[in-house]
């Protein structure tokens, strides 16, 4: 069974991606079970998702523990234990990463022995958007594999993203096929991973549980403001910026529909985004109704400083 | 046959597209919100004839589920975890008018503290509202079981309301290949509903439910209501073989796994059920003889089906996903009152929780399982319940902790 694992943040496309290649395996005859998992969070944070494909019924579920393969489309999850990235990734797992940065770098920070493969940024020009990098990196996971063909994975991806209309069918097209064919000299390095065994097998370390009282048990935090503490701003894939000179003052609508709080007001009446907090989820983009704020991408070219 | 990928919650849209459903009360709630959409979207683009309506809250949803369900009209809905317990008591409620309905639950642990994940205590909260209960482990099952749903709500012998169970995420938000059977044989399985007196009109009002003092008329109702839901099991079955005829699946009131020469058997509901079939074949494959039962039908429970199922053998696991406070495991509990008392009853009956909150069942706590209990028939002593938790889990608890002592000095609120 292949077992492979995306992570990424919300917005990247990553639960479309695990399922233009859970398609393309299941249209080269696969049994497929493909699914994300997230948090209560939107836009921004991270989650997986995952792919499973055997030629067999698969009764496995949910959690890939031992992953063959792991596409990480957003580099700075990598540090962040909650992300659980690295989890269970051993030296037969192949690890492809969107990064700028060598993979031999990657090497040596993460003290890994197995594969690690980067699809630099470069490689998604000339249509450069955060959106786009999840499928770059299924065009590049489907040839890892080296079992779907080119022409599966364009049907797929024609198939999956029809609903985008035929401009984001087009550039996913151009940008997936192009990664299918960067990788063709690695095809295939992707094995299918086995199965536990019952006749010998590591013992789960079951404890019981020590009764504490509900002082200790009772769930519940007493610090207060603990969630300014996380810079939810590093969440974001797009960025809110407002041109003050449309701006005309009318703060209660962006601030008000701001479901984080994030949007102040200052001491003349003009609203302030905090982007140490804003995760970028575009609703003030959408409520604004002089259409004064518009969303760039949070690492493009263009993240110039309009708002001042 | 063709077959699609499908989400279990896309699959539970296509149940109730395919049964032609006429009124479908909608209200969303994670991991649940999917079924509504897709139905929406359906009957925005003229694909689906029905009326959606959007209602202020589950309460109100169930409550106009069964109002229009009175009318004689075929009713969909589907909610989840809280947004189940906050209409419970209308569930209750519409289950005592005696109309027929399907609505789907897509199981989430309850609050507090708050999760998005699955566990079973939200649909067995809903365990004796009336209402019959079928359970599913796959997304192609969440769509036949929708169509079995109708069958047996609206047969005159039950004329209850039933809740399809699907696991949120594992099977929610989960896509397998699933069979979208053709609408002609559908509607040979289901016909358009025969309301036949249940006319409840604006015209011609019916009181639904009056009030019955003293005890005895209250009594008779409700013993009547058990009796249907208890009727549900032969009404199921019949329905199910009909069933299996037209689109050759089969689904029993309990799935049985390897069961032939089967000593040692797993019991237990829902999608993790096929994470145990996959254990199963493991230690089969090691010698062990090892099968597996899952009830699909929670109520009307099987007692009688698993009794004899289970006749003869040595030992039974019981995999709860649920924890009833201060008892432990409801389907555990639910097994030995069926078994007691019977003279080929297994001697030996053990208790595992797990999978609460969505808690992954490693293949290995599943061999464990097996040993604990091969352990428990040769010592004949029955060890005590046993929450599947490791060492390493509750060390990530104490770091958890740890920061929660630092915030208390730090807030003065002691340690």
């Amino acid at each position: 069974m292949y077992r492979i694992r995306f992570h990424g943040r919300g917005g990247q496309g990553i639960k479309t991606a695990s399922r233009i290649l859970g398609t393309t395996l299941f249209m080269e005859g696969f049994e497929v079970q493909d699914g994300p998992r997230y948090g209560a969070e939107r836009r921004g944070a991270p989650m997986f998702a995952y792919v499973r494909a055997s030629m067999e019924p698969i009764q496995e579920r949910g959690i890939i523990r031992l992953p063959d393969l792991v596409i990480v489309t957003d580099d700075s999850l990598i540090p962040i234990p909650a992300a659980g990235v690295l989890t269970g990734v051993a030296e037969r797992t192949v690890l492809l990463i969107n990064s700028d940065e060598e993979p031999g770098l990657w090497r040596e920070r993460l003290a890994l022995a197995g594969p690690i493969l980067t699809l630099p940024a470069a490689a998604h020009a000339p249509h450069i958007n955060t959106q786009l990098t999840s499928v770059l990196s299924t065009g590049a996971a489907a040839n890892l594999i080296g079992v779907i063909s080119r022409r599966t994975l364009e049907e797929a991806i024609r198939k999956e993203l029809a609903p985008l209309g035929a401009g984001a069918v087009e550039v996913n097209l151009e940008n997936g096929l192009k990664a299918f064919d960067l990788t063709v000299v690695l095809k295939g390095s992707v094995r299918e991973g086995g199965k536990t065994q019952a006749a010998s097998y590591d013992p789960p370390d079951w404890i019981d549980l020590p009764f504490e009282e509900a002082a200790i048990s009772a769930p519940a935090i007493h610090a207060t403001a603990t969630s300014e503490r996380v810079k939810t701003g590093v969440w974001r894939t797009m960025r809110p910026v407002i041109d003050y000179s449309l701006c005309n003052r009318c703060w209660w609508i962006c601030s008000t529909f701001c479901a984080d709080g994030v949007i102040r007001v200052d001491e003349e009446g003009y609203p302030r985004i905090d982007y140490e907090h804003c995760k970028g989820c575009m609703i003030c983009v959408a409520q604004c109704p002089r259409h004064a704020i518009s969303a760039i991408p949070e690492h493009g070219e263009d993240t110039g400083e309009r708002q001042e | 046959m063709k077959r699609t990928l499908l989400t279990g919650n896309s699959a539970a849209a296509w149940g109730a597209r395919l049964a032609d459903v006429d009124y479908v009360p909608a209200f969303p709630i994670t991991p649940q919100t999917e079924i509504i959409e897709t139905i929406a979207e359906w009957i925005d683009g003229g694909r689906m004839r029905s009326r959606m309506v959007t209602l202020e809250s589950e309460h109100s949803m169930i409550t106009a589920a069964g109002a229009a369900a009175a009318t004689g009209v075929r009713v969909f809905t589907a909610t989840s975890s809280q947004g189940l317990l906050y209409g419970m008591e209308m569930l209750y409620t519409v289950a005592g008018w005696r109309v027929p309905f399907v609505l789907v639950n897509v199981s989430r642990g309850l609050s507090a503290p708050i999760t998005l994940e699955p566990d079973h205590n939200d649909v067995l909260a809903a365990r004796d509202s009336g209402f019959l209960q079928i359970h599913c482990a796959t997304c192609q099952e969440v769509l036949d079981s929708i169509i079995l749903a109708f069958r047996l709500a609206e047969d005159k012998r039950v004329r209850l309301p039933v809740i399809v169970n699907m696991d949120g995420f594992y099977l929610s938000f989960t896509r397998e290949p699933v069979e979208i059977p053709d609408t002609g044989s559908v509607r040979q399985f289901l016909p358009p509903l025969d309301a036949g007196d249940i006319s409840f009109r604006a015209s011609a009002p019916i009181s639904q439910a009056t009030a019955v003092l003293g005890g005895s008329p209250y009594s008779y109702f409700r013993y009547e209501s058990h009796m249907a839901a208890t009727n549900g099991l032969a009404v199921y079955d019949e329905a199910a073989e009909s069933f299996a005829g037209l689109f050759g699946r089969s689904y029993g009131t309990v799935e049985e796994y390897r069961m032939e020469g089967a000593e040692i058997v797993f019991v237990m509901v829902g999608s993790f059920a096929t994470k145990a079939r996959e254990a199963v074949d493991r230690l089969r494959g090691a010698g062990r003889p090892v099968g597996l039962l899952r009830p699909r039908l929670l109520r009307p429970f099987p007692g009688k089906a698993l009794r004899k199922l289970l006749a003869g053998r040595k030992g039974v696991m019981v995999i709860d996903q649920n924890l009833s406070m201060g008892k432990g495991g409801v389907l555990h509990m639910e097994l030995a009152s069926a078994l007691y008392g019977h003279p080929d009853a297994p001697p030996v009956l053990t208790s595992f929780i797990g999978g609460l909150g969505g808690r992954d069942i490693t293949p290995e706590e599943f061999y464990e399982m097996v040993a604990v209990t091969e352990k428990a028939i040769k010592d004949g002593s029955t060890p005590p319940p046993r929450l599947l938790y490791t060492k390493r889990e509750l060390d990530e608890v104490r770091k958890l902790q740890a920061i929660a002592n630092v915030e208390r000095r730090e807030t003065g609120k002691g340690e």
